[in-house]
């Protein structure tokens, strides 16, 4: 047995960081590594259903578990908060002083909705006629706010770029629209979307796809939207725009943890800069980040954490025998986006590839279809949860394929351009 | 992707006008761009290209209107009186640097 076992330290137990030490349990030896993971946290938060929990779809006993049960054998499961890392030192400082020693660092603590960080978005009026979904304690409330409000004015509004899961706000719109129709109070309800972006989404050919099911719905656009601050009943733009709401749904600004600011280890947002192939650290060869903790140009998602995680887990067992990484993550996401009255969308892009349509995962066959609406994609949306809780975070192979592929997809005939 | 001659020089441009190619932009190129949009450059505008460039050259990203404010010292506020209505996509353009991915 070796004398010294090493030390491999996770700081974070969602999504990223739960699929991490499954894969890698099984990878590395028990009598030469030593896994230990970190949350502040016991409860884990099925977040795709943050988007049902405020229209009644899903209960709290669907969407939380305990994140022991996730976990596998022969880890270490930490219940603290975090100070800071000390890279040099090769340590990380609990916030009870305890120092805990690593070898090897995983960063996997997300990315948080920060209500905090927009003047007058916290204030009295939050949780009342200001409200988000990106929480549990958020969507919960806003499930009970929505029970009885009469209509009015509905402004979904997105903060700034990038957020978590970037076609929730677009799903929330069309559920919501779907709501008020099936209450019989459409009518009674104006709804604006209101975006930081220039189109209803990011990608060209899936902006004007998701743009026309806005129009569609009767639902207003109001594009280039920077945020300066919420007032009494209206939100304003550093350009003096004004939208008045009687019900604010915001995504706040996304901002990864304070201790990875605190560490040094951040960008502006709090995210750690790494390689966006293999997710290692600029600055340190024994850090990495993965999932929406990172910098990489990619949705921040579990379908992205997911893909990652299973190139990364090769990558770090010839990482730690000295050896290069030699598989290249290519940023692939997929998505289903709910569009209302039981139908859904899905899209599947990487970071040089947009959205497009055709069917998926089989060229041809599908059964999803790509960018496109029906039933199918809806009930795998459905499906998913049940995959989430005993497939993916336990690491187990799902049937897709970690790297995008363009077999079954269309090319765009020609992409719209915007002016300047 | 085509090319366009821009005072004086020839340099290649995506289809919205963007330089693709950020290595030959020069400052009598990014006067021509800012009079492509009707913007007068001061020197404050200046400052805030430089830092841009600067930012884009060390990282290979356009910097977002955040980091141009945290990183740059240009306040939001001062960003949309700069480059008025589309600060971020304005700069860029006239920058020479590529149109903010805006992320996913």
């Amino acid at each position: 047995m070796p004398a010294n076992k090493k030390n491999l330290v996770v700081l974070g137990a969602g999504t990223a960081g739960t699929m991490v030490v499954n894969k890698l349990r099984k990878k590395l030896k028990k009598d030469e590594w030593n896994i230990t993971i970190v949350d502040s946290s016991t409860a884990h938060h099925y977040q795709p259903g943050f988007l049902f929990l405020p229209f009644g779809t899903y209960s709290a006993d669907d969407i939380v578990k305990p994140k022991r049960k996730f976990l596998p054998n022969g880890v270490d499961f930490r219940v603290a908060e975090i100070e800071k890392v000390l890279p040099e030192e090769n340590q990380v400082l609990l916030a009870n002083g305890e120092k805990l020693p690593y070898d090897q660092l995983v960063i996997a603590s997300g990315t948080t909705p920060r209500p905090d960080q927009t003047e007058g978005m916290d204030g009295p009026q939050f949780h009342d006629t200001v409200h988000e979904f990106y929480s549990f304690e958020g969507s919960k409330a806003l499930g009970e706010k929505l029970k009885d409000w009469p209509g009015g004015k509905l402004v979904i509004h997105i903060t700034e770029m990038p957020i978590k899961c970037p076609v929730a706000p677009l799903e929330f719109t069309f559920l919501a629209d779907d709501f008020f129709k099936q209450k019989g109070m459409r009518d009674k309800v104006e709804i604006t979307y209101v975006t930081p972006l220039d189109g209803a989404f990011t990608k060209p050919v899936a902006s004007a796809a998701l743009g026309s099911m806005l129009s569609d719905r009767d639902v207003a656009v109001e594009p280039d939207f920077i945020i300066e601050r919420v007032d009494d009943g209206k939100i304003v733009s550093y350009d003096e725009r004004e939208i008045p709401f009687d019900l604010l749904v915001t995504v706040p600004l996304n901002m990864g943890a304070d201790f990875v600011a605190a560490s040094g280890l951040g960008d502006e947002l709090n995210y750690v800069p790494v390689n966006k192939q293999n997710f290692l650290s600029d600055k340190y060869d024994n850090i990495f980040a993965i999932g929406d903790a990172s910098n990489i140009p990619a949705s921040k998602a579990g379908s992205v954490a997911h893909f990652a995680v299973d190139l990364f887990a090769e990558n770090f067992v010839s990482h730690i025998a000295g050896e290069e990484m030699v598989h290249f993550f290519d940023g692939h996401a997929n998505c289903f986006i709910e569009s209302g009255d039981g139908k859904g969308m899905l899209i599947d892009f990487n970071y040089d590839t947009q959205p497009l349509p055709g069917k998926y995962p089989l060229p041809g066959v599908g059964p999803f279809s790509l960018l496109e609406e029906s039933r199918v994609n809806h009930q795998g949306k459905m499906f998913f949860k049940w995959m989430y809780w005993n497939l993916l975070l336990k690491g187990r192979p799902l049937p897709v394929p970690a790297l995008m592929s363009m077999a079954g997809k269309q090319e765009p005939k020609e992409l719209e351009t915007t002016e300047v | 992707m085509t090319t366009a001659t821009i005072a004086g020089a020839d340099v290649q441009v995506d289809d919205e006008g963007f330089l693709t190619d950020s290595t030959e932009w020069t400052e009598e190129i990014g006067k021509q761009l800012a009079e492509n949009i009707g913007i007068e450059l001061t020197d404050r505008h200046w400052e805030m290209l430089r830092f841009i460039r600067d930012d884009y050259a060390a990282n290979g990203v356009t910097p977002g209107t955040r980091r141009v404010n945290a990183s740059g010292g240009f306040p939001t506020k001062e960003q949309f009186e700069l480059f008025p209505k589309k600060p971020q996509k304005k700069s860029a353009y006239v920058a020479g640097v590529p149109k903010p991915a805006g992320c996913v």
